[in-house]
This record gives structure tokens, C-alpha cells and sequence, in this order.
């Protein structure tokens, strides 16, 4: 390892709270999202285990409901938006541009603030009794009707929300301003490509969800009628208002992760990304078509048919760039020399259950279909396909794939290849019998159920205690290489890419030299070609 | 081209360490504004959408709504905008050419009249709550179904009347019943004008403490010609802000004032 490097320039807690370093950063957001990451994991658990018997004997139906609504938030807004783009694209994106920071190193430490001022919000909303809007938080139900601390929370989404927003902007900048030279454009590695994509989204969605909630705590605090139709207000406008961020949000959480399963397959095959151009442009077409879906979220509550029609076919565009992706993906492993890593195995499964997902995401998609298992577990499955066996997956296996340059150690190998297989089992068991629940016709958020259902639900919760070990199983590993892993090297993988032509660990400043870029990304296949491992 | 000649030739003090040259760090930081700002548009974007909507599904109370506010001192508040992104222009232009004396007048002088706009603004709140129009009943006196105040004092405030009153451009053919429906219904339009002309106040209260922040460090005649990028920033945001009101101002207080047609 080199003798100085980012984690040892200088110590002290003081070192870490006002650090610019976008590497250290990054390693703040690490401890703090898989901080909420165990917590909406562990809401997850009691709901499984609710779950086991049909006529809901563990927990209060209000309790029920606070458990989902806390698994939700934690999830979605503390650990699937910041996961890949704020820990490993905070790490990462500076370093695969070549340049020695992000552009506004106080404002992405600003970012990190505000997002644990956002999540501090909802912890106390959490302690102090807890919210059960769900994590739509719906109108008027939300602004008129439940008497939890509906406005705490919204304050905790509305503040986190900035923290992306600034996340999103400091990656556009860097990447429109700031690239080594004879980085063009069509050299940028697909990780880039990715997360300036869900930038773009971070940066157009997130205020209009800020609004929105702005408005509903209006309403619920000072009674002036916006969503509530008591007081004239609509609440369709509501639902619209929020899935126009809502639902590209999806997006911000899957294009990162795709972004990491471009740099692992082609790494792990040997071979150049097939369709380079396809795989980037398809990220920026899916951040497009992602806006103008949302309504797809609401086909059954009273919108137009004729805008029903337009939001599905539009819905069925979204298919095709992710689709380009899946295949390039396949194409790029096709006749490759396959290497079976830990990252690898996250990859391959990521393809798999990202495909299961979004095909599904059609069956919701079609008009009539969606009448019938709209509401249901179907969606739940289907949601979870893309989420954790799409976006958590994904996170893992970048994890272990950059987990030797962030530290300089090697995790190991085989606690790592296990863990990965438990995951996929555990994954497969847990949601694969919700889509039959869905639908058979269990609805989703329903505290009790017909004892028809229960294997289906009995076997969906024995697969989330499989699951959760194939969670802490890396929490172990992880800390233990800290200390006893292998020293890594600069170069472990033999990949292609500037962060693999720097130490492991970074210096501060990222390149002794700043680097100049002669070469297309992903010029695997050319042994000449190939950094030599120092 | 190798950066660390670049970095070493001339080293301004306010260059960060993550750029390379003084020329990048200008145009990465208004290139950076520039993002931000189009946040700040889609956050603006998402109410006057919602507003958009309720005026087409209110479109009467809307009018009366709108009938009920006052255009003069809105029209003074416009030109107290206009005049103050006047002055902003001229402190970035006093720091582009190095005129010390001049930004900090200047930046005084738009810090003067954005406190006037607040002032107005407040003044009109003021009437607002004088007249009983504020929506919900946390604040105020209450919303009558009128729209006006007490039962004691029907005069103060009262939209229905209004609407069928020809001196106000209403139609006295109006059935009371629809008179008052109507009133009720500027509710709404209420709730909307405070949600957008509040935020727009937030923005100028958050950019009043940009200005004092930059007219502190003009003073000590930080900014010159080779380094203005904060003053030009703040020109930004404050331009963003006078252009929201440039239409925010046709959007509450101009279309279709006088056309009860209930």
C-alpha cells in the first residue's frame, strides 16, 4: 500500500466532519446510508414475521401500518437514492473523469449534512410515535385525517431531498467542466454515463417532490385547502404531482446501479462493452421517457382513459432502452472469458432479476392487467425484482468490486462468493411467492389475510431470514479485511478505467499526475494494452 | 497538456484546489448556478402548474380572487424589482471593472430596494389578513362564506358582494347563492397566492443575506477583474428572483381582472 494516502493524509473526528475530500465523503455517506439500510431492513423483518399467520397476531393494524410506512421511507429516501450515486459515484465519479475533486467540495459536504439533517427529522418522527401514510404519503389522509407526525417526516424527505439535489448538480458540473484532458465525451466510462443520467432526474424531480410536500404540510398545518376536497382541493392532483418525481425517483435509484454492472461485466468477460454508445445514450433515454410516465402509477384513480392509454404506451417505451441495456450486457459476456468473482456473480444475478422486474413492470404497465393486480403484492414483487434484486445487488456487487480501491484490502473470496449465493436463494424466496399472492389477489398494506394465502406468505418470510443473512454476512467480511484482508494492489482486477491507474487507497488528490487520456474505455482484450500492476 | 505547470505559474488566492485555472473555476461556478437555478424553476414550475389548474377549475373564483387584490401597489413592487436587478447589474458590472466604491453602493442600493419589496409585500399581507382573507382558520379571523370578515362588519372584505357589485366590473345579475359559492371558492386562489408569493418572499429573504454576505466582501475589495464570480453569482439568483415575480405578477394580479361572469 502507498506509504500516503486519503484515509491516512490527517486523523481526528474533525478531519472526517469537515472534510472536502469527496472520497471521504463518500465513506461518510457508506456508514451513514447502511446505518438506515439496517434499520429499514430490520421494519422489513417484523413485517415478514407479522405476516407468518393470517390473522395478524403480532402487532396492532396501526402499528402494521407505521411498520411499512418506515420501511418505505427508510428505504427509498435514506438508502436507495443516495446508495450507488452518493457512495460509490462520490468515490468514483471524480477519480473515472480525472480530476482531484468534485467541483464544489463544500457543497457536496453541505450534501452529507443535509441528509442526516433529513434523516434526524425522521428518526424523531420515528421515536416520537412513528407515521403511517404510508411512504406516498396520499392526500388527504396525510393532510386531513391521521394524527401522527405526518409534517416531521415530510420536513426529514423534504431536506434529504436537497441533499440529492446538490449530489446531482456537483456530478453534472464535474462532468461538464471538469475532465482530464483527452477525456471526451464518448470516452466517459458507463458508470459516468449512468449517474449523470439519474443526476439529470435528481436535479429536474426532486424540487417538484419538495413542493409537493411543502404544500401538503401547508395543508395539513394551517387548513388552507389544497389537496383535501373538503376544502376544494383535488386529490388527484396530489397523486400526480407526486409521482412526477416519484416515479422517475425509480430511476435514480436503477441508472446508477446499471451504471455498475457496465463497468463489472465487461471487466470479468475481457472483453470491450458491447455497443458502447447504445449502453450510454439508452441511460440518458431512460432519464427522458422516465419523466413522462408517471401517471402510470394511478390508472385507477380516475384519470382519463384517454390519458391512461397515452401514460401505458408511454410506459411500454421504457422497455426499450432498458431492455438495449440487458442485451448489450449479454452480448458483452457472450464468447467472453468468464471469470466467476464475487462482483460477477452480483452481476449476473442483477441481470436475471432486473429482467424478471422489468418484464414485470409491463404486466403493470398494460391497462387491463393492471386493474386486476393493481394495489396487490404483484406490484410489491415486482417493485422488489428491480429494487433489491436490481439496485441492492447491484450496490453489493460495486461494493466488492471497488471495496480494494477504497481500502486498499481484498475481501474474502469465499465468505464473499457464499454471501452472494445466499442472497440470490434468500432474494428468489422472499418475493418470488409474492407475485403469485398478487396475483391470486393478496393486497398490498393489509395487515391481516385469508388463511388461503399463508404458505405462500410463510415461505416469503423464511426467504427474508435467508436474505437477511446474505446482508450481514458482507458486514462482517467487510470489517474484518479492514485489518486481515490482502493487501490489494493498485490494479487487482486488471480493469481498464482511471481509478484502477491510481493507488489503492487514492491519494487526496486523487493522480500523483493529473492524467491524460489516449485511449477508449473498456479496451479489454489488448494485452499490450493492460496496466501493469505495481 | 499536463496541469501541474498550469497550477503552479500563477496562483490566485481565491483559486480552489480542485481547478486548475481561475478561467475553469468561473466557468464551472456559473455553469453550477445555472443548474441550480433550473431546479429553482422546476420547484416554481410544479405550483404554478397547480395554480394553472385550479384557476381553469375556478376560473370565477379566480377572477374574483384576483379582482380583490391590489394591482397599484403589485405594479409598485414590479417596478421596485426591475429597478433593483437595475442595480444588481451595475454591482457585478463595478466588479468586473474593479470599482470598489461602486459595488458596495450598489449592493447597498439593491439590498434598499429588495427591503422595499418586502415592506409592500408585507403591507399587502397585512390587508389580506385586515380583510379576513386568509385561507384556513389557524391564522386570522377565519374564511366567512362570503370571503369578508365578521358577521358584525359584512362590508370588510366581502367578495360576494363584489362580484355582483358593477362599480367592481361585476354583474349584479348574480344569484346571491352563486355570489357566495363563489367567495368561498377564493379560498383557494388565497392559498395559492400566499404559497407562491411566500416562497418568492423566502427567496428574496435568502437573497438579502447573499448581498449583505458579498456587500461585507466587496468591502474589503475582495472582487476585482480577475475575480468577480460571487457578485456575478449573486446577480444570478437575484435576477431569477425578480424574473419569478415578473410572472407571478400577470399570473395573481393582471389576467382577467373584471369579468364576473358567474
Amino acid at each position: 500500500m502507498p506509504a500516503k494516502h486519503y484515509l491516512n493524509d490527517n486523523y481526528g473526528i474533525r478531519s472526517w466532519l469537515l472534510t472536502k475530500d469527496h472520497k471521504r465523503i463518500a465513506i461518510l455517506y457508506l456508514f451513514s446510508i447502511s446505518f438506515f439500510f439496517l434499520l429499514g431492513g430490520m421494519f422489513a423483518a417484523l413485517i415478514r414475521l407479522h405476516l407468518l399467520t393470517p390473522n395478524g397476531e403480532l402487532f396492532e393494524a396501526d402499528t402494521y401500518n407505521k411498520l411499512f410506512t418506515m420501511h418505505g421511507v427508510n428505504m427509498v429516501f435514506f438508502f436507495l437514492i443516495p446508495s450507488v450515486p452518493a457512495v460509490i459515484g462520490n468515490f468514483l465519479v471524480p477519480i473515472m473523469v480525472g480530476t482531484k475533486d468534485l467541483a464544489f467540495p463544500k457543497i457536496n459536504l453541505l450534501s452529507w449534512y443535509l441528509y442526516m439533517a433529513g434523516g434526524t427529522f425522521s428518526m424523531i418522527a420515528m421515536i416520537t410515535g412513528g407515521v403511517d401514510s404510508g411512504w406516498t404519503f396520499y392526500a388527504p389522509l396525510s393532510s386531513g385525517y391521521l394524527k401522527t407526525h405526518v409534517i416531521m417526516l415530510a420536513v426529514g424527505v423534504i431536506i434529504a431531498g436537497f441533499s440529492s439535489i446538490f449530489t446531482g448538480l456537483n456530478f453534472i458540473v464535474t462532468v461538464h467542466r471538469m475532465r482530464a484532458p483527452g477525456m471526451t465525451w464518448g470516452r466517459l466510462p458507463l458508470f459516468v454515463w449512468s449517474n449523470y443520467a439519474a443526476s439529470l432526474i435528481m436535479i429536474l424531480g426532486t424540487p417538484v417532490i419538495a413542493i409537493t410536500l411543502i404544500l401538503l404540510a401547508l395543508e395539513r398545518g394551517f387548513h388552507i385547502g389544497i389537496f383535501d376536497p373538503k376544502l376544494g382541493g383535488d386529490p388527484v392532483l396530489f397523486q400526480h404531482m407526486f409521482w412526477f418525481y416519484s416515479h422517475p425517483a425509480v430511476y435514480i435509484m436503477i441508472l446508477p446501479g446499471m451504471g455498475v454492472i457496465s463497468e463489472i461485466v465487461p471487466c470479468f468477460a475481457r472483453k470491450r462493452i458491447f455497443g458502447y454508445s447504445f449502453v450510454a445514450f439508452s441511460s440518458i433515454a431512460i432519464a427522458v421517457f422516465g419523466f413522462v410516465v408517471w401517471a402510470h402509477h394511478m390508472f385507477v384513480a380516475g384519470i382519463s382513459v384517454y390519458s391512461a392509454l397515452v401514460f401505458s404506451l408511454l410506459s411500454y417505451a421504457v422497455a426499450i432502452p432498458s431492455a438495449v441495456k440487458v442485451f448489450n450486457w449479454t452480448a458483452t459476456m457472450y464468447k467472453g472469458s468468464i471469470e466467476m468473482s464475487t462482483p460477477m456473480l452480483y452481476a449476473m444475478a442483477f441481470i436475471g432479476l432486473f429482467t424478471i422486474g422489468g418484464l414485470t413492470g409491463l404486466f403493470v404497465a398494460a391497462l387491463g392487467l393492471d386493474i386486476h393486480i393493481h394495489d396487490t403484492y404483484f406490484v410489491i414483487a415486482h417493485f422488489h425484482y428491480v429494487m433489491v434484486g436490481g439496485m441492492v445487488t447491484a450496490y453489493l456487487g460495486g461494493l466488492h468490486f471497488w471495496w480494494p480501491k477504497m481500502t486498499g484490502r481484498m475481501y474474502p473470496e469465499a465468505p464473499a462468493k457464499l454471501a452472494a449465493i445466499i442472497t440470490f436463494i434468500g432474494f428468489n424466496l422472499t418475493f418470488f411467492p409474492q407475485f403469485i399472492l398478487g396475483y391470486m389477489g393478496m393486497p398490498r398494506r393489509y395487515w391481516a389475510y385469508p388463511p388461503e394465502f399463508q404458505v405462500l406468505n410463510v415461505l416469503s418470510s423464511a426467504g427474508a431470514s435467508i436474505l437477511s443473512v446474505g446482508f450481514i454476512l458482507p458486514l462482517i467480511y467487510f470489517l474484518w479485511s479492514l485489518k486481515y484482508g490482502a493487501i490489494a494492489g493498485d490494479n487487482p482486477w486488471k480493469a481498464t478505467g482511471l481509478e484502477w491507474e491510481t493507488s489503492s487507497p487514492p491519494p487526496t488528490h486523487n493522480f500523483h499526475h493529473i492524467p491524460v487520456v489516449t485511449k477508449e474505455p473498456y479496451a479489454y482484450g489488448e494485452p499490450e494494452e493492460v496496466p501493469v500492476v505495481h | 497538456m499536463s496541469t501541474s505547470q498550469t497550477t503552479t505559474t500563477e496562483h490566485h488566492p481565491a483559486l480552489s484546489h480542485q481547478f486548475d485555472s481561475m478561467e475553469q473555476q468561473q466557468d464551472a461556478s456559473t455553469f453550477g448556478m445555472w443548474v441550480f437555478l433550473l431546479t429553482e424553476i422546476m420547484m416554481f414550475g410544479g405550483l404554478f402548474t397547480a395554480y394553472l389548474i385550479y384557476r381553469i377549475k375556478y376560473y370565477p373564483a379566480f377572477v374574483a380572487g384576483s379582482t380583490s387584490i391590489s394591482v397599484s401597489w403589485g405594479f409598485a413592487n414590479t417596478l421596485v424589482l426591475i429597478g433593483s436587478s437595475f442595480t444588481m447589474a451595475m454591482a457585478v458590472w463595478s466588479a468586473q471593472t474593479g470599482r470598489r466604491k461602486g459595488q458596495v453602493w450598489f449592493l447597498i442600493g439593491t439590498m434598499i430596494l429588495g427591503a422595499a419589496f418586502l415592506g409592500v409585500k408585507a403591507k399587502e399581507y397585512y390587508d389580506k389578513w385586515d380583510e379576513c382573507h386568509i385561507p384556513g382558520h389557524i391564522i386570522g379571523k377565519g374564511f366567512n362564506t362570503w370571503g369578508g370578515c365578521s358577521a358584525s362588519d359584512k362590508s370588510l372584505g366581502n367578495i360576494a358582494e363584489e362580484i355582483r357589485d358593477p362599480e367592481h366590473g361585476g354583474n349584479p345579475k348574480t344569484p346571491e347563492v352563486a355570489a357566495q359559492q363563489t367567495a368561498q371558492q377564493t379560498e383557494i386562489f388565497f392559498s395559492f397566492y400566499f404559497a407562491m408569493t411566500g416562497l418568492h418572499a423566502f427567496h428574496m429573504i435568502i437573497g438579502l443575506g447573499l448581498l449583505a454576505w458579498l456587500l461585507l466582501r466587496a468591502r474589503s475589495g475582495e472582487f476585482g477583474p480577475s475575480y468577480y464570480t460571487p457578485v456575478e453569482l449573486g446577480g444570478l439568483y437575484w435576477h431569477f428572483v425578480d424574473i419569478v415575480w415578473i410572472f407571478l405578477f400577470p399570473l395573481l394580479y393582471l389576467i382577467s381582472r373584471h369579468q364576473h361572469g358567474v
